[in-house]
C-alpha cells in the first residue's frame, strides 16, 4: 500500500484511494501540456517568445502579436489538443471493453465511417455546400457506422469479439468504398480527400474549436464517472456479471461514449490516425491498468502527441504546411519503441 | 470443431470441391473480360497456339497470367493470415501486424517519389525488400526481452512500426502530388497488368511458403494451446516461432511484391476457413489457401464487369464480396474469442 495515499474525512462520508504515481505524472503532463502550449503558439513563421505569447493573450503585446496568437494560432493547438485527448480517451475505452489491444477507434469502423461520408462530401458536394457542414457530415458518417456495427453485433447481446470482428468486416467495406471514389475521382478532390485522410487540423479558427469543446467537456468527465465499470468489464464477461455489472448495458452506453468523442475529434481532425491506439498503451506502460489513473494520463499523452506532432508538421517544412496525421506517428512512435524496450521484462 | 464438415472424409471431399471450383474460376477468368472470347479460344490458346488470333493472344498474354496471379496471392495472403492468427493467438491480427503493407508501400513510394523508379518489375523488388526488412525489423522489436516473441510484444510492436513506416508514407505523397497520381495504381493494389515473369520472381518464394504452411501446421496446433503447454510437451517454441515468421513474410512479402497491397483477405479467410475446417491448422491451411485463392479470382472476375469500361481495384471487390460471409459467420459465433 505504499504507492497509495488516502483522502478521507471524518465528517463527510468520502474516501478516496490515489495511486501516488498517477497523481504525480497527471500533475507534470498537465504542466507540460501548458508548456506545450505556450511554446507551440510561439513557433511558427513569426517566431514570439513565451513571454511575449502569455503577454497577447492577456491582452497585452502589440496588435500583430495578438492577432497571430489569439486569431491564428491558438485556436489551431487548441483544436489539435481536444482531438488528441478525445482520440486516446475513445481508444483507452474501447480497449477495456473489447479486451483486445488492437482495438481502437479505426478498428470498429468510426473512423473509416466519418472518413467515407467526409470524402464523398468532397467528392459530391463541395461545389454546392458549404465545406463548414463537412465536421457535420463526417460525425453523422460516424455516428451511423457505429449503431450498423452494434445492431449487426446484437444476437441476445453483444460479445467483444463478435462486435470486433463485424466492425472490422465493415470498416474494410467503407474503407474500399472510400478508396473508389479516390480512384474515380479527378486529381484535385482526391489529393483534398487524401489530406484529409490523413488528418489535418490545418485552418481550424474559433467556431471549429467551439464545435468540439461540448463533445470534451461532457464525455470525458462521463467516462472518468464511468471508470469503476470499465475496470469491471476488463476482467471478463462473466467475473464483470458476477460482481454485478450490468454488462450488456454498460458495454453499450461506454461504446456510445467512445464513439461520441472520436467522433467529434475525427469531424474535426480528419482521420488521424495511432493516436487512439497506441497513447492507452503508453499509459498502461506508464501506470498499469486501472481506468481511472489511465484516462487522464492517456488524454495528456494524446493532446501532446497531437499538439507537438501538428507543431512540426506546421513549422519544419515552411512554408509547406503538412497534415499532422503524418507526423503523429513521428512524434509518438519512436516513444512508444522506448517504452516497449524498457519493459521488455514485464510481463 | 468443424462444425460444417464433421468428420475427415467429408473434410478430404470439400476440399476436393473447392479444388473443382477455384479451377471453373480460373477458367471463367481467362474467358470473361471486356473483350469476348469463346471458350474454344481459350482452350485452344493452350492446345495449338495460334498468334494470328487476337482472342487468344489476350488469353494468353493478358488473362492466363491474371488468373495466375489472382489465384497465388489469395492463396498466400490466406495462409499467411492464418500463420500470424496463431502466432499473435488474436483473430484481429493479419500479415500487416508485421508491418508488411506499410514496409513494402514505403519502399515502393520513396521509389517512386524520390528515386524516380517506375517500372513494375523493378518495383516488384523494391516492395519484397521493403516488406521484409519491416517485418524483421517489426520481429526484432517484439522478440526484446526475457520470454522472447510474445503475442502482445508482437501486435505492439507491429502497430508503432507500421504506423511509423505509413506516416513516412504519407508525408512523401502529401508533399509530392505528382508522385501520388502514379502510385495510387499500385497502392490499391490490382492483379491486372502483371507479366507472368513477375510472378515467377517471387514464386519460389511462395511455393517454400506454401510447403512450409503445410509442416507447420501441426506444430502451430501445439504452438496455439499456449507458449507453457506447448515448452511442456517438448515444443522448441522459439525456434518454430521463427519459421512461422519467415513463412509469413515469403507468402505476405511475395503477395505485396506483385500485386500490391490487397488487404483483409489474411484477415477473414481464416475465419471463414475455421467454418468448414474446425480448429485443426492441418485442415485451416488447405481450407484457407483454396477459399482465398477463390475469393480473389472472383472478385477478379468482377471487378472487371462493375463499372466498363474501366476496372475497380480488386481489393474492393474482394471486401465487398468477402464481406457479407465474414459477418454472417462473426454472428453465427463460430470464432471463439
Amino acid at each position: 500500500m505504499r504507492d497509495y495515499t488516502y483522502i478521507r474525512s471524518e465528517k463527510l462520508a468520502v474516501s478516496f484511494f490515489l495511486h501516488k504515481k498517477t497523481v504525480v505524472l497527471t500533475l507534470a503532463l498537465a504542466i507540460a501540456s501548458v508548456a506545450a502550449l505556450l511554446l507551440s503558439t510561439g513557433m511558427g513563421d513569426m517566431r514570439i517568445a513565451p513571454m511575449d505569447v502569455i503577454r497577447a493573450l492577456t491582452g497585452g503585446g502589440t496588435e500583430e502579436y495578438q492577432l497571430v496568437v489569439r486569431t491564428l494560432r491558438l485556436p489551431r493547438i487548441i483544436a489539435a489538443f481536444l482531438v488528441g485527448a478525445s482520440l486516446a480517451v475513445a481508444g483507452s475505452i474501447l480497449q477495456g471493453i473489447i479486451r483486445n489491444p488492437l482495438a481502437s477507434p479505426d478498428i470498429i469502423g468510426i473512423t473509416s465511417g466519418a472518413s467515407v461520408t467526409a470524402v464523398a462530401f468532397i467528392n459530391y458536394l463541395a461545389g454546392t455546400v458549404s465545406i463548414l457542414w463537412m465536421p457535420v457530415a463526417a460525425m453523422i458518417g460516424a455516428a451511423i457506422t457505429a449503431i450498423l456495427i452494434y445492431a449487426l453485433a446484437w444476437k441476445k447481446g453483444v460479445t467483444p469479439i463478435r462486435l470486433v470482428l463485424i466492425g472490422i468486416g465493415i470498416n474494410f467495406l467503407l474503407a474500399s468504398l472510400t478508396k473508389v471514389m479516390l480512384v474515380m475521382n479527378p486529381e484535385t478532390t482526391a489529393a483534398q480527400a487524401y489530406v484529409w485522410l490523413t488528418g489535418t487540423v490545418y485552418g481550424t479558427d474559433w467556431v471549429v474549436v467551439k464545435t468540439i469543446v461540448p463533445w470534451v467537456c461532457i464525455f470525458i468527465p462521463l467516462a472518468f464517472l464511468l471508470a469503476r465499470n470499465v475496470n469491471a468489464l476488463q476482467l471478463g464477461d462473466d467475473i464483470a456479471s458476477g460482481v454485478g455489472s450490468a454488462v450488456q448495458r454498460q458495454r453499450f452506453v461506454l461504446l456510445m461514449v467512445s464513439v461520441a468523442l472520436a467522433g467529434a475529434a475525427v469531424s474535426v481532425g480528419g482521420a488521424i490516425s495511432f493516436v487512439g491506439l497506441i497513447a492507452p498503451h503508453m499509459t498502461r506502460k506508464l501506470v498499469g491498468p486501472a481506468f481511472g489513473g489511465v484516462l487522464p494520463i492517456a488524454a495528456f499523452i494524446g493532446g501532446l502527441i497531437v499538439v507537438i506532432a501538428d507543431t512540426i508538421a506546421r513549422t519544419a517544412f515552411l512554408p509547406y504546411d503538412i497534415p499532422v496525421g503524418v507526423f503523429t506517428a513521428g512524434v509518438g512512435a519512436p516513444f512508444f519503441i522506448y517504452l516497449l524496450y524498457r519493459n521488455r521484462n514485464a510481463a | 470443431m468443424g462444425r460444417l464438415l464433421p468428420s475427415n472424409l467429408a473434410k478430404i471431399a470439400g476440399l476436393i470441391f473447392g479444388l473443382v471450383i477455384m479451377i471453373v474460376f480460373m477458367l471463367s477468368s481467362m474467358k470473361f473480360g471486356i473483350t469476348p472470347i469463346r471458350w474454344s479460344d481459350v482452350f485452344h490458346s493452350f492446345t495449338n497456339y495460334d498468334s494470328s488470333s487476337n482472342e487468344q493472344i489476350i488469353v494468353q498474354t493478358s488473362r492466363v497470367p491474371r488468373a495466375l496471379v489472382a489465384a497465388a496471392i489469395g492463396a498466400s495472403l490466406a495462409v499467411a493470415g492464418c500463420l500470424i492468427q496463431g502466432l499473435t493467438r488474436n483473430p484481429l491480427a493479419d500479415p500487416n501486424v508485421l508491418g508488411i503493407n506499410f514496409g513494402a508501400s514505403f519502399a515502393v513510394v520513396f521509389s517512386v517519389s524520390v528515386l524516380s523508379l517506375t517500372s513494375l518489375p523493378i518495383l516488384t523488388g523494391v516492395s519484397f525488400i521493403g516488406a521484409a526488412a519491416a517485418s524483421l525489423a517489426v520481429y526484432l522489436l517484439g522478440s526484446f526481452g526475457r520470454d522472447g516473441l510474445t503475442p502482445l510484444k508482437i501486435i505492439l510492436a507491429g502497430a508503432a512500426l507500421s504506423a511509423l513506416f505509413a506516416s513516412f508514407t504519407q508525408g512523401m505523397l502529401v508533399l509530392d502530388a505528382q508522385g501520388l497520381d502514379e502510385v495510387m495504381f499500385w497502392l490499391t493494389g490490382s492483379v491486372a497488368g502483371r507479366s507472368v515473369d513477375m510472378l515467377k520472381a517471387v514464386l519460389p518464394f511462395m511455393a517454400v511458403g506454401w510447403l512450409g504452411a503445410v509442416w507447420a501446421a501441426r506444430h502451430m496446433n501445439v504452438l496455439t494451446m499456449g507458449e507453457d503447454t506447448a515448452q511442456g510437451l517438448g515444443q522448441r517454441t522459439i525456434v518454430i516461432k521463427l519459421i512461422v515468421g519467415l513463412i509469413i513474410v515469403a507468402l505476405a512479402g511475395s503477395s505485396v511484391a506483385v500485386a500490391g497491397p490487397v488487404g483483409f483477405i489474411g484477415l477473414i479467410i481464416p475465419t471463414i476457413a475455421r467454418l468448414f475446417a474446425g480448429s485443426d491448422y492441418r485442415w485451416i491451411v488447405p481450407y484457407s489457401a483454396l477459399l482465398g485463392a477463390i475469393l480473389v479470382l472472383a472478385a477478379d472476375i468482377a471487378a472487371r464487369f462493375v463499372i466498363q469500361p474501366s476496372e475497380l481495384p480488386v481489393g474492393v471487390l474482394t471486401a465487398v464480396i468477402g464481406i457479407p460471409a465474414f459477418i454472417a459467420i462473426a454472428r453465427k459465433g463460430v470464432v471463439k474469442g
